[in-house]
């Protein structure tokens, strides 16, 4: 009996204790102090004084962060400790990038200032993700809804599509504008989209593995186990082809092959789904006019014509150019001239950070990025239940895939695509969508099996 | 499962390091490349932060940075308009030009040889200070250029034969690089607009670029230069005086700007007398004789088509490749393509100044840091030798001829013999003539050599270059010369 209410009151101590979350109020009190001495710096920089609107772009974010980590504290005490400050540390350098790039406006005579709905939207997503943390108590809860999220992922897809609502910039049709306010309804698709692979692919994973033929040493799947890929595939090819958007285009795709790879063992998948994105690709700039600038701008950036065209490589060049100024040390916060570049704020942001961090700083950003998706695929690596573990591959995986494609498209490794970097570019369905797969993942990551004190205690 | 993990995971981390890589090739290996890439205006920017050396004409600032009380800290302060051709702007908004842009890395201490003033200042907490440039041009020949040009569109410029040193520059209609140079970003691009669209063009430094001019009579040094080169001809060579002469290969006809023979209508006419009357037939006659490809040869030799930095970049001549006969007769007195910018025309008579050696034009006298030490002072070199001692003084008896007895009589000055050569080059039907002078004073030991060009015929129908060119010319000479 004694040894019975021990165990427990042991238990007891270390929910009340919980090492990984003072880990993470640790880690949480270091990144305020960052994101403080970021736009302090910036208000040295520009301003050349300290005003009191820091506390405007640096109070919400900290505060916000907070309300999160104590309901972590209550509703998932054992959840990944590195996950929170590292998504608050890179929204944080994101909101101090806009406020800068909004000085520099400011001081050339703009009006367009994104910096304050970037802190508004950070508040409501991460007020969000504290919703999605308590109201969602495990994973088991989403995958009853497998059907439902497919059907809000292409329901959320087509929005933009819509008349009166549905509203096109800079030639993609992407968002949908209600009372002023513009959103991203695709971003929030992504999320859905990967909640419904992962159901699917966890009910169906035995057909797609197993069954088929098997011609020269390689089984070949039954044609109607190859519906749903060749499904999506299109549903990509429609959003390259109505909505004018490579970048979300090849996010989906890659995404659901990384999937259905890890669900089915089958190599096959992943072969024939990087054959079917490169020839929709080749098709694609040989077909559509906005997909063959973009390729030419990629390869021959440099070149008179490409740079002066409408749509050419303009940006892309006088991105590089930021980059290459910033160097190795970078020209500090402040000191650079980011705002040249054409959507600095967003698109361009990391063009923008490695300008005035330079290259040590793009590495720092980028190792965040990485050690967020190590953190993503822990979960899948030491997760008992399947589901569970696709989902978080498939959310670590759509975070590193939108970092390749976006800094890969500035650094020019790919062609130039319109996603958005997560959590530092401004945009704020952007910023909602990727606090979700945050909290999601703190989510997951609270009912892995390799937490020591578990195993000890139950 | 987690074999496929595994290699999702390997997938990841070959993403991430190429992301390394390729950021590492922009940002540490290709970053001087891409520096100095003339789209790259980050320098430029960085410029904005310094206090900017000022611009020196003997001693005297003609474009000074002060402190403003906005975000561009400096705002640049031009003395005076005789000098924009020179300066050019240094703009928040539009870039540079002239001077400002040709030597910003001076100027804007981001030179490599100010590094360590540079390093001091980061450490000091201190601006970053920029040196100054100590300029060629003479203050009291700029003033007479400027005051003898007047109300003519065109410019002048006058350079000394001996060292290469530009003395003079200026360019109308003329701006002032103050209404670029502003804060006000509304201000400036009307004012810019204004001056773009402005038919007299007035932000191009007319003496170096723009859209270059035929050089008509005055090319005719040129053809003299190969003509003496050759060995075949003397300044006493004869040549055929007729009325007109048909193009070979062509109905076109060509006159004498008098329409009669040469001179007194005698059967033949001499090369300096054709020269210095400035008879177009007779050196039709001699660039048929001689070729196209000496003549080219010869133009190259003083400078066409080649590119040369004063330091500012001076856009070439051209004397144009596989001419027929008739085209390659119109050449030979400097119309159909052959195109000069004055400055290469006064490299012409500079060479024929200073014994057949052209010396490298050069506008910089020194280069001076903040703490007084000289960085850069060009010294004079040579660029090339056109023509041998002998033939230089040929053209130079003509030259003299021409002033004393020929078409460029109105350059004559009382007191100091003036050897110079004028040009009405055609620019076609309905279009006013361009009118040259090019030439040096005193004939001996000549110290100062011009070349003239008066845009659209000076203003009005008929006027000769002698009666619009030469004068300019002279008024400069004797305000230089005290007369």
């Amino acid at each position: 009996m004694s040894s019975f209410t021990g165990a427990l009151q042991i238990s007891k101590l270390i929910k009340i204790v919980p090492r990984s979350r003072n880990l993470e109020a640790l880690l949480l009190f270091f990144g305020a102090g960052l994101n403080a001495f970021e736009l302090a710096q910036i208000q040295l920089s520009i301003l050349e004084k300290m005003t009191v609107d820091l506390f405007t772009y640096w109070l919400p974010p900290v505060i916000f962060v907070l309300v999160v980590h104590f309901i972590l504290r209550k509703k998932a005490s054992e959840s990944d400790p590195l996950i929170l400050p590292i998504a608050f540390v890179l929204n944080g350098l994101g909101i101090a990038m806009i406020y800068r790039l909004d000085l520099a406006n400011l001081a050339s005579g703009g009006t367009e200032l994104f910096a304050f709905r970037q802190v508004m939207w950070t508040a409501l997503a991460m007020a969000i993700a504290a919703a999605v943390i308590y109201f969602i108590p495990s994973q088991l809860f989403l995958r009853r809804y497998t059907y439902t999220a497919m059907f809000v992922g292409i329901v959320l897809l087509l929005l933009p599509m819509l008349p009166v609502i549905g509203t096109t910039i800079n030639g993609a049709t992407l968002w949908i504008s209600l009372f002023g306010i513009t959103f991203q309804p695709g971003e929030l698709a992504k999320v859905a989209l990967i909640i419904f692979f992962a159901g699917y692919l966890v009910n169906h994973k035995d057909s797609l593995a197993v069954v088929g033929r098997k011609i020269a040493g390689v089984r070949i799947p039954r044609g109607r186990d190859l519906g749903p890929i060749l499904l999506i595939w299109l549903a990509s090819i429609g959003v390259l082809v109505l909505q004018r958007d490579l970048g979300t285009s090849i996010l989906y795709f890659g995404v659901f092959l990384v999937m259905i790879y890890v669900a089915t063992g089958r190599a096959f998948y992943a072969g024939i789904g990087v054959a079917m994105l490169v020839t929709g690709g080749l098709v694609a700039s040989r077909v559509l006019d906005y997909v063959s600038r973009r390729f030419d701008a990629w390869l021959n950036p440099f070149a008179e014509e490409n740079y002066n065209a409408v749509g050419g490589s303009y940006q892309i060049v006088q991105g590089i150019f930021g980059m290459s100024n910033g160097s190795i040390f970078g020209s500090g916060l402040g000191g650079g001239v980011p705002q040249l570049v054409p959507l600095a704020e967003s698109d361009f942001i990391i063009a923008s950070l490695a300008e005035e961090l330079g290259l040590i700083g793009f590495f720092a950003i980028l190792a965040l990025y990485f050690l967020l998706v190590a953190r993503g695929l822990k979960i899948g690596f030491s997760h008992s239940d399947e589901f569970a573990k696709l989902l978080a591959v498939g959310f670590a995986f759509v975070i590193a895939l939108q970092v390749f494609v976006v800094i890969g498209g500035v650094t020019r490794i790919l062609p130039l695509t319109g996603l958005t970097t997560p959590l530092l570019a401004a945009g704020g369905s952007s910023l909602l969508a990727n606090w979700v797969i945050i909290a999601m993942l703190l989510r997951l990551s609270d009912s892995t099996t390799d937490h020591a004190s578990k195993l000890v205690i139950r | 499962m987690t074999k496929e993990l595994k290699r999702v995971s390997l997938v990841v981390a070959a993403m991430f390091l190429s992301l390394f890589i390729s950021a590492s090739a922009i940002q540490a290996l290709e970053s001087e490349t891409l520096a100095e890439d003339p789209r790259n205006v980050r320098n430029l920017y960085e410029s904005y932060k310094t206090l900017r050396g000022p611009i020196l004409v003997d001693g005297k600032a003609i474009a000074t940075s002060v402190e403003s009380d906005n975000a561009y800290r400096y705002l640049r302060v031009y003395e005076d308009q005789m000098y924009s051709a020179v300066t050019g702007y240094f703009s928040v908004f539009r870039g540079a030009t002239g001077i400002e842009a040709a030597l910003n890395s001076y100027l804007s201490g981001q030179s490599s040889s100010q590094f360590f003033e540079k390093f001091n200042a980061v450490l000091s907490g201190n601006p970053v200070s920029g040196a100054a440039v100590e300029l060629t041009i003479d203050p009291l020949m700029q003033q007479a250029a400027w005051d003898a040009l007047g109300d003519l569109q065109g410019s002048v410029i006058a350079l000394d034969p001996v060292t290469g040193n530009i003395l003079a520059m200026v360019s109308k209609s003329s701006f002032d690089a103050n209404e670029i140079a502003g804060h006000d970003n509304q201000t400036v691009a009307d004012n810019y607009a204004r001056l773009e669209q402005d038919p007299n063009k007035p932000l191009i430094n007319k003496t170096i670029s723009g859209d270059l001019y035929h050089p008509g009579s005055v090319f005719k040094l040129v053809v003299a230069a190969a003509a003496l080169e050759s060995g075949l001809y003397t300044n006493d060579s004869t040549f055929q005086n007729p009325v007109s002469v048909q193009l070979p290969g062509s109905t076109a006809e060509v006159f004498n700007s008098t329409e009669r023979p040469c001179g007194t209508g005698a059967a033949t006419v001499s090369l300096i007398d054709a020269m210095s009357l400035s008879c177009n037939i007779p050196f039709v006659e001699l660039g048929l004789a001689l070729g196209q490809d000496r003549l080219r040869a010869q133009a190259e030799l003083f400078g066409f088509g080649k590119e040369l930095r004063v330091p500012m970049v001076v856009t070439p001549s051209t004397f144009p490749a596989q001419l027929d006969d008739a085209q390659l007769g119109l050449s030979s007195f400097g119309q159909y393509d052959v195109r000069a910018t004055p400055l290469q025309m006064a490299l012409v008579s500079a060479a024929i100044a200073n014994g057949g050696v052209v010396m490298k034009p050069n506008l910089i006298e020194s280069v001076i840091s903040p703490n007084l030490s000289v960085i850069d002072a060009p010294r004079p070199g040579v660029l090339s030798q056109p023509i041998t001692a002998s033939t230089a003084e040929n053209l130079k008896l003509m030259m003299v001829e021409s002033v004393k007895n020929g078409v460029a009589s109105n350059a004559e000055l009382e007191g100091i013999e003036v050897a110079g050569k004028t040009g009405t080059a055609e620019n076609g039907e309905g279009v006013r003539p361009t009118l040259w002078f090019t030439g040096f004073a005193p004939s001996v030991n000549p110290r100062v050599v011009i070349a003239v060009v008066i845009e659209d015929g000076g203003g009005r129908d008929g006027a000769s270059s002698n009666a619009v060119a030469a004068p300019v010319a002279r008024d400069f000479f004797r305000a230089v010369f005290g007369q």
